[in-house]
């Protein structure tokens, strides 16, 4: 089976502006994958490359097999864009029905009610969109772009205008779509959020991926800090393994040993370690 | 064909919704209220009138306010048109509005075309409400039938949509704003244009006649516009007919049916280039 999102050197051009220097990627079937970057990275460009919104300039970008912006790619995809809009004078329901239409989704009135349900807008699906609130608007947008069961799920900053509660709706609806067996891309500036739903990271820095990998491999070790009567000492060198000898060298010397705590960096310190501080 | 229909269905309900129709029809009520008031008033006063040799008043009176009303409708029809078009690309896309229906598996060409049919459909059907009211206030009032009924009609609404094709062929390179500038100024010139053409057949000037021609063709609505008003007194001759030509409300130039198919092959290459602009855009 191809996979939902297999991207290869992969390039965008803007006039004099290289966006995408030869990105490889790839989202394979029910995988959800973290697209992290400061901004300017390159990753909304991707995602539209992905969507068939922007032309490549070199490389290609296939979806479930097919190439990115045909019909058939289109066909197999849900896309919530960072920014978007909805007319304002339609209903949730209106909204849906109308990309049910677009899709040739068979679902009906069922997908509909089952689809607000799923993002916490069930009491709302005869409110228009200009009478909702931003963040309810984005989980309209999620919504949206799960309308016709997609193979694949773009999100370009899902979470953006969401509160806590909203963002926490969104985490649940993310490992819903991953028991589902649904494919995401998720692009987002919350590491904490990507950490904790994202089975693999890609961090993208002036249009190159810098680094790839699980949360945990790109959280790397940084040795071992152990509390006896003479204060915390930290193991710059020593892994996981090592606690047991270090512990044990410690009480034949006689030492009182208080805690051990082994280190690692978080995604939030890899990450800037990844794109060397840079915020624009 | 369905996803068509559905896109030309999306766009007319935003029309309905936003008030769009509510807002033209008062508009329109109005309009045709304050032209029945000057039929009324200027077939009252006509016949006191005594005009020079060779006019019939009451036939240049007829003439001359439905060639106003003409000119009012296809200005109407032009400003819808406009409206309905202008930021369907451009527009929406720097709202955030189109990005979510072009993701859609429906084609970027399905989409300009619905969004064509869709204005379209407003327009011509409102162009041709107007045009036959103000026929019939004036046929009610003054007795004054134009020579030709149901073409001019039809050129104004071609006209119409030629202007509402040029407004979706802006509305791929350029802002709204830009887009309802340059088509208003387009339309302008257009107009320009035309009476520049009356002037030279008033002057017997052959090089003031030939370059309005040219620009009329180039941007044909005028050109079917001078067509239909010529058509309303094809068979008015003398000095009534000469009046009526020289004045703002008369088409001194005829276009035949070279004109008809130009105006077509037009409306398919304005679209073809739309099309190939849109295929082509970064959203």
């Amino acid at each position: 089976m191809p996979a939902a999102l297999a991207v290869s050197g992969l390039a965008k051009t803007y006039g004099a502006v290289e966006a995408l220097k030869g990105v490889d990627l790839d989202v394979r079937e029910g995988e959800l994958v973290g697209l992290l970057g400061p901004n300017g990275a390159g990753k909304s460009t991707l995602v539209k490359i992905a969507c068939g919104l922007v032309r490549p300039t070199a490389g290609q970008a296939m979806v479930c097999g097919e190439r990115a912006g045909s019909i058939a790619a289109r066909r197999a995809l849900g896309y919530l864009a960072e920014f978007f809009r909805f007319p304002g004078w339609t209903s949730a329901e209106e909204l849906l029905r109308l990309h049910q239409r677009l899709t040739a989704s068979a679902g009906g009135e069922a997908e509909r009610r089952e689809l607000l349900d799923l993002v916490g807008l069930a009491d709302a699906r005869d409110r228009r969109v200009e009478e909702m609130s931003k963040g309810m608007q984005q989980r309209l947008g999620i919504a949206q772009a799960l309308v016709g069961a997609p193979r694949l799920l773009l999100l370009d900053e899902p979470t953006s205008a969401l509160d806590p509660v909203g963002r926490r709706t969104v985490r649940a609806l993310l490992e819903e779509l991953r028991r589902r067996g649904v494919s995401v891309l998720l692009n987002s500036h919350l590491l904490s959020e990507v950490e904790l739903v994202c089975d693999r990271v890609a961090i993208l820095l002036a249009g190159a991926v810098v680094a790839a990998g699980t949360p945990s491999e790109l959280a790397r070790p940084r040795g071992v800090e152990i509390e006896t009567d003479d204060g915390k000492q930290l193991h710059r060198d020593a892994h996981r393994e090592d606690v047991p000898k270090l512990v044990a060298g410690l009480v034949n010397e006689g030492r009182p040993v208080y805690s051990v705590q082994v280190l690692t960096s978080t995604l939030e310190e890899a990450y800037v370690e990844a794109v060397g501080g840079e915020t624009e | 064909m369905s996803a068509v229909l559905t896109v030309a269905g999306y766009g007319l309900r935003e029309a309905l919704r936003r008030k769009v129709f509510a807002v033209v029809c008062l508009l329109t009520v109005a309009f045709l209220g304050l032209y029945w008031v000057g039929n009324r008033y200027t077939f009252h006063h006509v016949g006191q009138i005594v005009p020079p040799a060779g006019v019939d008043a009451p036939t240049f009176a007829g003439a001359f306010l439905f060639g106003m009303a003409m000119f009012g409708t296809l200005f109407l029809g032009v400003v819808l048109a406009i409206f309905l078009t202008l930021g369907v690309v451009r527009g929406d896309a720097e709202r955030g509005l189109l990005q979510p229906l072009v993701v859609r598996p429906v084609g970027r060409s399905t989409v300009l075309v619905a969004r064509f049919l869709g204005a379209g459909a407003v327009c011509v059907p409102y162009v041709l409400a107007i045009y036959f009211a103000t026929m019939v206030l004036t046929g009610l009032e003054g007795s004054w039938w134009p020579d030709r009924i149901v073409t001019p009609g039809l050129e104004l609404a071609g006209a119409v949509l030629v202007v509402a094709a040029l407004s979706l062929l802006g509305s791929v390179f350029l802002s709204s704003i830009a887009n309802g500038i340059a088509i208003f100024m387009l339309f302008g010139a257009g107009l320009v244009a035309g009476l520049l053409g009356n002037i030279g057949h008033a002057l017997n000037s052959g090089g003031l006649v030939h370059a309005a021609k040219i620009a009329a063709w180039a941007v044909p609505f005028e050109a079917l516009y001078q067509d239909a008003l010529r058509s309303i007194t094809e068979n008015t001759s003398g000095l009534t007919g000469f009046l009526l030509r020289l004045g703002p409300f008369g088409g001194a130039e005829q276009g035949g049916v070279a004109l008809r198919l130009w105006a077509v092959a037009y409306l398919a290459i304005v679209g073809a280039i739309a099309l190939a602009g849109f295929a082509r855009r970064d959203l």
